[in-house]
């Protein structure tokens, strides 16, 4: 049985713990990491990655069922399931095999096998029951992350009602498709399916979809979706799924008006949060604290046990792969003993969805700014108000900023439309910077390009946009 | 043994200087204090006093000598009983080669060293001279790294960036910074335009030659957060008197019998001022915006001069500690303070609920000091010393020290303030008491 000693051990090697211990490595420590399934994670092999492989695929269909505006034509449109699929595999699986060279690289060492704490700076790997390992660290950092949240009464099985990670495989599209949550992942397999041909029903709980995102935003996106032929209730819950038969669940949906309506569905897809994976891991025999599921950090990643550390999705929310890697990042820098950090602030942390039309946003929305005492600035600019946005034949959507008024800082930009997630690091950068107004007004956005509707916004805010 | 006149680094980016003249010739007597040349530098002219007794033995760099390496040696003195001879066969040293270096400007102590006794004055500058200027310095003006949202709030709230250290990468000034510097003082706007037009009735320029001191990080910080805290914090003033025989002896008993510790008055006024402050919670407490915050624990911020400024080392939940650990504790942290660079955390010197000013080692008989904020209450403590004193109808001499209590009004009445003071008196003057 190995016996090693490590400067750092990495619970979970995610987009929190690989990068942890690629950072711990550079930094001149003697990095671990232990990994109960593959490397990179849910992103990388059942998250963010393989859904932009699936949502390319809708998004292409999308732009052929179109040809026509643009001049062109072609036959019949089919498509291949299990080639789209197999597709998204292969490219989740050439970056986890991109995962194990950095690491290598690294020269940091992977066990393969379920890690949990055994006593003060030790740590015991085990696979299928077997313990094949017994590592000490000075540094633990637990990054074990999370895992779809189940509520009572809607429990996945796998066939019929689905987690991600079913919904990420399909052997056929379904013709009618329950969502229930319409956050980040809920949006992202509606799009996918209903752009496949799907019948779509989202239920959210809350009063309107993407419900972290700015008002405006959410109504523009349920304006959008619906359109595209999906059915949306928000303020309205599931509050049971039947099985029926062989190839249907049936739903109890109550709806706004307190009405309950049974619809029936050949699929589910639970996206109703997620919750940290912090069971068998030797919390509970350390001073590590949970709450409701998640890990209590301090400003530096710590938790409540000396010299343990926890990162990414089993701390909480925002559930976000970058926010994970910085947070990696940072705490293996405050163990290094690196000068000058500073922790992480959740208002520069960017958020996308990558549904159709794509959302994006950093930092507060409108009514938060407001609620927290902002007096606020607003401006907005319309895709259909920018040439390159019209000339792509995208002219849907929008792109709002909401500024401190007399300080002018930048409190929070909010974007929907084609191309958004690739847009939104701009005002990531100018809050990280802490640019005000008039620096962004001074930057010169290249023409034409959509960025130039950041821009425009930015100038709205102060009544100076020209193209509107 | 002759001693080496050096090129001084007046400034921190002076590498070389010229000399202008020399005021002594060869084979003058010399003695401390004396003028001895004027070195000129790219941004002003400056006077060097000699600070050794001698004879000038040697002029190395004459007067017109240009580009003269900071640390060369540019001249010689003899000391008392030698002569020319003690030259023979003597060699120019090379000079040292420096990067700008920041040269040591010995400044008046501001604050108490605690528990050290006088014998650490600023250290004697390297170099043989003490620069004087006679003509207004340069001053260096480096470039404020601040973010556009730092430098915009400022500006709205009449902050002074140079007063502010920044947080962000390499040192930057960013929102926090300034909102923790609009924390410090409420209402900032005081310490710009208000006050000045009526201080200003007599034009700067005017009063004589002058020179504009550089000033360190730390001494801009100390300028604004006490002129802050004078500005914006109500003091009133409480003074008690305490009769420390009986503490002089126990202390004497006490260090009699270990060599581990070797405890100070200071050590005592620390103990009882925790123990009163337990006493009298309400007086361990702070102002913040929406009312009274009380601290449980008692940490005790200590006043330790160190050589540009002071700073306040804590020591934390003194009331749970005896006198030999915060003896030895104060002593650490002190020794570090006084480092260079100074080798203490910023958690090591920012958060205490309680301060201590002592410059009872420097004879003084009994001062007020400026609160310390979001701190309520500073004491100061002044010199033990004998004095007349009416006992039982009949005049005695006592030793007795008076302490003054700084006190914010709007976390602590006087009675409460008064009520401290009681117990911080009873426990001095019963030394015992405090030893349980």
């Amino acid at each position: 049985m190995a016996e090693k000693s490590f400067d750092v051990v990495i619970l979970g090697g995610g987009p929190g713990g690989y990068v942890a211990a690629i950072r711990a490595a550079q930094l001149g420590l003697k990095a671990a990491v232990v990994e109960r399934e593959h490397l990179g994670g849910i992103c990388l092999n059942w998250g963010c990655i393989p859904t932009k492989a699936l949502l390319r695929v809708s998004d292409i269909r999308h732009t052929l069922e179109r040809l026509d505006e643009y001049g062109l034509s072609c036959g019949e449109v089919k498509f291949d399931l299990d080639k789209i699929v197999k597709r998204s595999r292969q490219v989740a699986g050439q970056l986890s095999k991109g995962v194990e060279f950095l690491l290598k690289k690294n020269k940091v060492p992977v066990f393969n096998g379920e890690g949990r704490l055994a006593g003060k700076g030790k740590i015991s790997v085990s696979k299928d029951g077997k313990e094949i390992a017994s590592l000490t660290a000075k540094y633990i950092i637990l990054a074990t992350g999370a895992r779809a949240r189940e509520l009572p009464g809607l429990k996945a099985d796998g066939k019929l009602v689905w987690t991600y990670k079913e919904a990420m495989v399909p052997k056929a599209i379904p013709k009618s498709l329950l969502v229930a949550g319409s956050g980040a992942i809920g949006m992202e397999f509606a799009s996918f399916y209903s752009d496949l041909g799907a019948e779509v029903t989202v239920v959210e709980v809350l009063p309107r979809v993407l419900p972290v995102e700015d008002a405006e935003i959410s109504a523009f996106a349920e304006k959008q979706f619906k359109r595209q032929g999906m059915t949306i209730f928000t303020g309205a819950t599931v509050e049971a799924l039947k099985k029926k038969g062989e190839n249907a669940v049936s739903a109890m949906i109550k709806k706004k008006d307190g009405k309950s309506e049974q619809r029936d569905f050949e699929r589910a897809i639970l996206a109703v949060g997620i919750v940290g994976n912090v069971e068998n891991i030797g919390l509970e025999q350390s001073a590590v604290k949970v709450d409701r599921g998640h890990i209590e950090t301090g400003p530096w990643m710590q938790t409540g046990e000396p010299s343990v550390y926890a990162i990414g999705d089993v701390t909480g929310p925002p559930w976000l792969a970058h926010k994970a890697s910085h947070e990696g990042v940072l705490c293996v820098e405050k163990i290094a003993g690196v000068e000058g950090l500073n922790p992480l602030d959740v208002s520069n942390i960017p958020g996308c969805t990558y549904c159709r039309p794509q959302v994006a946003s950093v930092g507060l929305s409108e009514a938060a700014a407001v609620e927290k005492g902002h007096e606020v600035r607003v401006g907005r600019f319309p895709f259909i108000g920018n040439g390159k946005a019209i000339s792509l034949g995208e002219a849907e959507g929008m792109v709002k900023t909401v500024f401190d008024a007399k300080t002018g800082e930048l409190l929070g930009a909010h974007m929907i439309g084609t191309e958004v997630t690739e847009l939104i690091q701009g005002y990531t950068i100018a809050k990280t910077m802490e640019c005000t107004e008039a620096d962004l007004m001074h930057t010169i956005f290249p023409h034409p390009t959509l960025s130039e509707m950041m821009h425009e916004s930015v100038l709205d805010a102060y009544d100076q946009a020209i193209h509107i | 043994m002759p001693i080496n006149v050096l090129m001084p680094a007046l400034s921190p980016t002076m590498t070389e200087g010229n000399i202008a003249g020399w005021m002594k010739k060869e084979g003058d007597k010399v003695s401390s204090g004396d003028l001895l040349c004027e070195i000129e530098t790219d941004k002003a002219t400056m006077e060097i006093e000699s600070v050794d007794d001698g004879t000038l033995g040697k002029i190395v760099a004459p007067k017109g000598a240009e580009n003269v390496p900071v640390n060369a040696v540019i001249g010689v003195i003899l000391e008392e009983g030698e002569d020319a001879s003690a030259l023979d066969g003597w060699e120019i040293p090379e000079a040292v080669p420096v990067e700008a270096v920041e040269v040591a400007i010995p400044t008046a102590t501001v604050a108490a060293a605690p528990a050290a006794p006088a014998a650490a004055p600023a250290p004697a500058p390297a170099a043989v001279a003490a620069p004087v200027a006679t003509a207004p310095a340069a001053n260096p003006g480096g470039r404020i790294f601040a973010s556009p949202l730092a430098r915009r709030m400022a500006e709205q709230s009449g902050l002074d960036l140079t007063a502010i250290s920044g947080t962000g990468p390499k040192g930057r000034i960013v929102k926090v910074d300034i909102e923790a510097a609009l924390v410090g003082g409420s209402a900032p706007q005081a310490a710009a335009a208000p006050a000045a037009p009526a201080l200003a009735a007599v034009p700067l320029a005017a009063i004589g030659p002058y020179e504009d001191l550089q000033t360190s990080k730390m001494r801009k910080i100390i300028a604004q957060r006490l002129q802050e805290a004078k500005q914006t914090v109500p003091h009133f003033y409480l003074t008690i008197d305490c009769e420390i025989d009986a503490l002089l002896k126990v202390r004497t008993e006490l260090n009699g019998r270990s060599d581990d510790y070797k405890l100070s008055v200071n050590d005592f006024v620390v103990r009882a001022s925790a123990l009163a402050l337990r006493k009298v919670p309400e007086c361990n407490a702070s102002w913040i915006n929406y009312g009274i915050r009380q601290y449980s624990g008692v940490d005790i911020s200590v006043a330790v001069a160190i050589d540009d400024g002071l700073v306040t080392p804590i020591l934390r939940n003194a009331d749970h500690k005896g006198l030999a650990a915060l003896s030895v504790e104060m002593k650490e942290l002190a020794g570090r303070a006084r480092a260079k660079p100074m080798g203490l955390m910023p958690e090591e010197y920012q958060g205490g609920t309680f301060s201590i000013s002592n410059l009872g080692m420097f004879g003084i008989k009994e001062f007020a000091a400026i609160i310390n904020p979001p701190q309520s209450m500073i004491l100061a403590v002044g010199a033990g010393e004998q004095r007349p004193v009416v006992k039982d109808c009949a005049l005695a001499v006592a030793t007795m020290m008076s302490c003054t209590l700084s006190v914010d009004h709007r976390v602590v009445d006087g009675a409460a303030g008064a009520r401290f003071l009681g117990a911080f008196k009873g426990l001095i003057e019963d030394p015992l008491s405090m030893l349980l």
